[in-house]
């Protein structure tokens, strides 16, 4: 573990020392440290425990946001197996923050199409950070179509801090763009099924998970603003992320009450990116359920649930 | 202070003090700066006389210069739940509404008429940039909605006004859940054959125009309108660097071939009547001042020659 969230200091600090610990006893043979270094160890253990039972809103943003949770690329790789990615949106050009093409998942074929953050600073240039252009949604409506053309089910992973708000972007027709998008996810005749892996950021992610059935990790975020652009609007002070975080209410606990998101998946202790495999595995085991709760629907069924779904939304409010 | 005032209650007050012309008769142009009298502006639909520049102009304004007679039944728009999240930034969400009823004079952001331009039925939807922005909640979703539902049922055309600077923050995830949800409306008038005719009136920002503000059938901008998804500051501070003149305008806009015209407000009514009645294959309008609706010729006859 190299890289710890600010609020993980004390943490950090305690399996520094037991590393330290272990590496003066690998130097010296004859010193004992094996109690010493476990107790630190069971220390951390229930930091840990302890600092993950109740993440504010603010701290489930920076997990969500944590350089090595798993991105769209491991799940794919993990989940899936002969994935053929496909390219391009026949226009202009291909947007490497969306990946997407076809694959089998439980042994049936499928189409697969997510938000691709990149994981070192090469990788996150190249697919700018998941932030994706208008080509990105227009290759996400050509494989929809795609899907909806030869009845194969859709599975989409968001992870995208947001559109990207680029000039070129401006001009090729951003908006319109994830218009279409979010209108296509409504209008395909075959199982539609996201999950929120990281951060759903705004219209980016509507674009995607306009679905039948809505997943989020228990630490994921997806949110109509960032918490420090509602700061700078509504506070004035991009510094009030927290408060904002707070007031958007835009946890997956909180969006499971919202009826926004159908099911929460649950994290390993510590988050995603401490224990990545059991982390993939759960999403895997969370589409193959939604995948097989959809499978009796025929395609005119599954559309106007999907319709249903989203107009009934906004009718169950939260808790005071 | 005087015991009149005191003895009469603070809400009756309210009535009898209300303002029927405008406490300033004159006011100045946001672009020239020319001083203009309150009856000119408004004969002119809020277009600067002197630079044709657009400014703002209220849903029920603009319905009233619309319209045949400018008369129009107003479609009752089903109440969402008020606060679903509690919300609080500075102020409480409730406040905030309170404030912008009062300021407006109106309950939401979003009127919906039906009635008739040139004689041809329609069901209008016009979004009230005052009204906090024109911001994007429950109730503009729930608004589009029952527009589309109307227009279905009356087998009408519909034409959206839009203004906003994108979705309501105090309503969180809801109001991001009003892109997809304004999507199925799009969808129903669609499938039932019916136009879909968009107007962006400035400005159109953010999760308003990366849904229903860009599905038409016909896009078209009043000029100069700000149109984009991201604005313009936003993307100074990514990419460092100045925007050409223009950019995110409506024309710029035409230019990049997202929209299909771009129109004078003062001439709005009239291509909206012409289109209208194409898309609609019905005969060529009759132009000239109509009486008021009602006591003519039933909707969807051919109307008389001239």
């Amino acid at each position: 573990m190299t890289h710890y969230l600010d609020f993980e200091k004390p943490l950090a600090e305690i399996e520094g020392k037991a590393e330290e610990l272990r590496a003066m006893a690998r130097a010296n043979k004859e010193m004992d440290i094996e109690k010493e270094a476990a107790a630190l160890d069971r220390k951390a253990r229930d930091m840990l425990a302890d600092l993950y039972k109740k993440l504010t809103p603010w701290r489930k943003c920076q997990v969500a946001r944590h350089p090595e949770r798993p991105h769209c690329r491991d799940y794919i790789d993990a989940l899936f197996t002969e994935y053929m990615p496909l390219a391009g949106d026949r226009n202009f050009a291909d947007d490497h923050a969306v990946l997407g093409g076809v694959a089998r998942f439980d042994d049936k074929p499928v189409v697969v199409i997510g938000h691709e953050k990149g994981h070192d600073t090469q990788s996150r240039i190249t697919h700018n950070f998941g932030m994706a252009r208008p080509e990105g949604y227009r290759k996400a409506v050509r494989l929809m179509d795609m899907a909806d053309r030869f009845g194969l089910p859709v599975v989409t992973l968001v992870d995208t801090p947001g559109a990207y708000p680029g000039k070129g972007a401006e001009e090729r027709g951003q908006s319109e763009a994830i218009a279409r998008s979010t209108e296509k996810c409504l209008q395909i005749g075959v199982p539609l099924v996201s999950v929120v892996i990281g951060e759903g950021g705004s219209g980016g992610a509507v674009a995607f998970a306009t679905a039948n059935r809505v997943a989020m990790l228990e630490h994921s975020v997806y949110s109509v603003i960032s918490p420090e652009g509602c700061a700078s609007i509504l506070w004035k002070d991009s510094e009030k992320m927290r408060e904002a975080a707070e007031a958007l209410r835009l946890t997956a606990q909180d969006l499971l009450q919202l009826g926004v998101c159908d099911r929460v998946i649950p994290e390993p202790m510590g988050g995603a990116h401490r224990d990545r495999k059991a982390t993939i595995d759960a999403v895997g085991k969370a589409i193959g359920v939604m995948l097989k709760d959809l499978s009796a629907m025929d395609g005119k069924a599954l559309v106007t649930a999907r319709r249903k779904k989203f107009l009934a939304m906004g009718s169950k409010g939260l808790a005071a | 202070m005087n015991w009149i005032t005191n003895y009469v209650r603070p809400r009756i007050n309210s009535i009898f003090s209300r303002r029927e012309t405008p406490e300033n008769l004159w006011s100045k142009c946001d672009s020239c700066g020319t001083m203009l009298f309150h009856r000119e502006i408004s004969d002119n639909l809020n277009v600067c006389t002197n630079c044709g520049h657009h400014m703002h102009i209220t849903p029920r304004d603009r319905f009233h210069a619309l319209f045949d007679g400018g008369i129009f039944k107003e479609v009752a728009v089903p109440e969402p739940l008020p606060d679903p999240l509690h919300f609080r930034d500075q102020k409480r969400y409730p406040d905030r509404m309170r404030a912008a009823q009062k300021q407006t004079g109106e309950k939401e952001a979003m009127l919906v008429g039906i009635g008739e331009i040139g004689r041809t039925p329609i069901v209008a939807v016009a979004q009230d940039f005052s009204f906090m922005g024109g911001s994007m909640g429950m109730y503009v979703g729930n608004a589009i909605i029952a527009a589309a539902e109307e227009a279905v049922r009356l087998g009408r055309p519909l034409i959206l006004f839009s203004a906003a600077g994108g979705a309501r923050m105090q309503e969180g995830i809801l109001s991001l859940m009003q892109m997809p949800r304004t999507t199925v409306a799009v969808q129903m008038l669609k499938e039932a054959g019916l136009p879909y005719i968009v107007v962006l009136t400035h400005p159109t920002t953010g999760g308003v125009t990366a849904s229903y503000a860009m599905l038409g059938d016909v896009q078209i901008a009043e000029p100069n309108a700000l149109i984009c998804f991201a604005g313009p500051r936003v993307i100074e501070q990514t990419i460092r660097e100045k925007l050409p003149e223009g950019f995110q305008r409506a024309e710029y806009l035409l230019e990049h071939g997202m929209l299909d015209r771009v129109i004078d407000r003062r001439k709005m009514r009239d291509e909206l009547i012409v289109l209208t009645r194409l898309l609609m294959k019905m005969p060529p309008p009759v132009w000239g001042e109509l009486p008021a609706p009602g006591d003519a010729a039933p909707p969807g006859q051919a109307p008389a020659q001239p």
